[in-house]
């Protein structure tokens, strides 16, 4: 078994309940915090520990957090991530359901280190019963003196509240979050200045996913150091992956970042395997905006060495045979799934959520979706494909925010590594309405799961 | 004015307002804008849509022009601009979703009610609409139900019958 650092109580009957997480050593990090560090030393430990932005950018937490201005007497603010959206990912949703105080702690631990007195829980407005388990939670912490005036007698006053987003993935890009706790609009800013400098309010602003922060309890409780040893290389730490599609045992598991993707596919401990007795065709690795792989090079770099599950393994081999580790949605596709189909599908999605800020954005996706659907269809034709090709380039790095980038790699990805699926469908366009291509010719994909278990 | 369906103005009750009061003391003096989603937020979960009228009544509390509420309105997707079913059904319609069986539960809703996405069936309890990811793709098919935003998950033709069932005989 991995070691387990978010996830280790998450079965304990109560555990989302401040009496149950106390028991179990809750709010020791705030009390080590409060009491025997500074603020400086706290960033000090988040540094050491190599943790790295759990939303999707992978940028080392501590480094933002050093970056942040301290002008005198202008208010500092930490906002939380929590308007998870990635197609793909529900880790945030999963750890705030069951244990709402972790992130709480580590808000309170967090908002200490940066200076913060007032900091809010930005939540996607759909997540409204998490909102609910939220509220909840910081009444209890309230109540017991965790936040308020004066925590724990040490003169440090902190006010946490939750903002509901109104449905757009946009908002999960930290200036439009910014934009949109401002009530306004979810269109993203011009960068620079950055959230560090001029974020909420025009006040500096650190804004971390809700892993990142729930992370920062046991880099204090351990210490960054020893937070460090767990991972390899750059990739320290453990890392929640939301495991989606056709696969055994769906759901969101705490891995230590290194295990090899085979094992995460495989294995009993984890994922189990393909449902149904089939075989793997594809996955995306860490959630619909990194590229898509075939089963091949998912399990192998091009030379057959192992791919693991870390920051950088995953994107070994650039965009050319490698992908990201991004947020850990781990999406894996069988055997029957039409890449075409799914392709025209996170196309769509892009499309939809455009904020329509920049022309390359919002023109393009919706081309990418016309061409896609067209192809699906069975009316496409080989200028398409091409045509496909020269609309995401076009897209990918000419927009304020990553969403362009983002709706361009998983199209670029799929023409890149399922071209041959994509022809079929123009060239059989009656076929390819009643049957599926089925496994990609150069797709490698294991039979059965071959991975020893552990004893 | 937002061209929108209009209903007779709606008129806020003390209750709602001093909701409206708790969430505008989260934010720091002149910064009440902030309030503006959460709130309507309350509205929707009041009048099950956001009426035009109600919006500028926002604006107003919140001292912001009605533009400024009604291009909020428009750019967030869970903002209904007009009445919906007294249970409002939103299946995610996104890539993971999709891989388990999310069309099929679509194509069934629409089957199931006679009614088309986005209409309202005749007897005013229903409609339905396919939504981008819900965050819960390890558990697809999923639902949620507004304005509570009830989740639904590893749905089937069956368990979809059954939930419309019970609401039915709520």
């Amino acid at each position: 078994m991995s070691r387990k650092l978010l996830l280790e109580h998450i079965n304990v009957p109560g555990i989302n309940t401040l009496d149950v997480y106390r028991q179990k050593g809750g709010y020791r990090a705030v009390e080590k915090a409060l009491k025997t560090l500074t603020p400086e030393e706290i960033v000090e430990e988040v540094k050491k520990s190599g943790l790295r932005g759990r939303g999707g950018a992978g940028f080392p937490t501590g480094m933002k957090w050093s970056f942040l201005a301290k002008p005198e007497g202008v208010a500092r603010y930490l906002v939380c991530n929590a308007d998870e959206s990635e197609p793909g990912t529900f880790k945030d949703r999963y750890l705030m359901t069951h244990i709402p105080h972790a992130l709480i702690e580590g808000m309170i631990v967090s908002s200490f280190a940066l200076g913060a007195k007032v900091s809010y829980i930005y939540v996607r407005g759909e997540m409204m019963p998490q909102i609910r388990i939220l509220e909840r939670a910081i009444a209890e912490a309230k109540a017991a003196g965790w936040l308020g005036k004066n925590i724990l007698g040490t003169g440090y006053d902190l006010e946490l509240y939750v903002q509901p987003g109104g449905g757009a993935y946009i908002c999960g890009e930290e200036t439009a979050l910014l934009e949109s706790l401002e009530g306004k609009r979810g269109n993203p800013r011009i960068k620079p200045p950055f959230p560090a400098i001029a974020g909420l309010y025009g006040c500096p602003t650190v804004v971390n996913n809700v892993e990142s922060i729930a992370a920062v309890v046991p880099i204090i409780n351990d210490g960054g150091e020893e937070y460090a040893k767990i991972g390899i290389g750059r990739s320290t730490g453990t890392k929640l992956i939301s495991a989606s599609g056709n696969l055994v045992k769906p759901g969101v598991y705490e891995i230590e970042l290194g295990l090899p993707v085979e094992e995460f596919i495989y294995s009993d401990e984890y994922c189990g395997g393909i449902a149904n007795g089939k075989r793997l065709k594809a996955t995306v690795a860490g959630g619909s905006s990194v590229p898509v792989l075939p089963a091949n090079l998912t399990l192998k770099y091009a030379n057959g060495e192992p791919r693991l599950m870390s920051y950088e393994s995953l994107s070994e081999g650039g965009f050319a045979t490698g992908t990201m580790l991004g947020s850990g949605g781990f999406i894996a596709f069988d055997e029957d799934q039409c890449m075409v189909r799914n392709t025209w599908n996170f196309a769509r999605f892009y499309h939809h959520e455009s904020c329509g800020q920049c022309s390359p954005c919002r023109e393009g996706t919706g081309w990418m979706e016309k061409i896609l659907h067209k192809i699906e269809h069975g009316h496409g034709s080989m200028d398409d494909v091409d045509l496909l090709w020269d609309v995401q380039r076009k897209i990918e790095g000419n927009t304020i925010c990553p969403l362009g980038d983002a709706a361009a790699w998983p199209v670029a990805s799929a023409i890149r590594h399922f071209r041959d699926e994509f022809e079929w469908h123009i060239k059989e366009p009656v076929k390819s309405q009643q049957q599926n291509y089925g496994l990609a010719n150069y797709a490698n994909p294991i039979e059965k799961a071959p991975v020893t278990e552990e004893k | 004015m937002l061209k929108v369906e209009e209903q007779t103005p709606v008129v806020f009750s003390s209750e709602l307002l001093a909701k409206f009061d708790d969430i505008k003391s989260r934010y720091p003096e002149g910064k009440q804008k902030s309030a503006l989603l959460p709130l309507l937020h309350l509205v929707q979960a009041e009048y099950l849509w956001v009426p035009t009228s109600a919006m500028d009544q926002v604006a107003a509390y919140l001292n912001i022009q009605p533009i400024e509420v009604y291009e909020v309105a428009t750019f967030y997707t869970m903002y209904f601009l007009k009445p919906q079913g007294k249970y409002a059904l939103e299946v995610c319609r996104t890539g993971p979703c999709c891989l388990v069986g999310a069309e099929k539960i679509l194509d069934h809703l629409a089957h199931k009610l006679g009614v088309k996405e986005g209409e309202v069936t005749a007897d005013g309890l229903f409609s339905f609409r396919g939504v981008e990811c819900l965050a819960a793709c390890g558990f697809g098919p999923v639902l949620q139900i507004s304005p509570e935003y009830t989740f639904y998950e590893n749905l089937t033709t069956e368990s979809v019958d059954k939930l419309i069932e019970d609401l039915k005989n709520k």
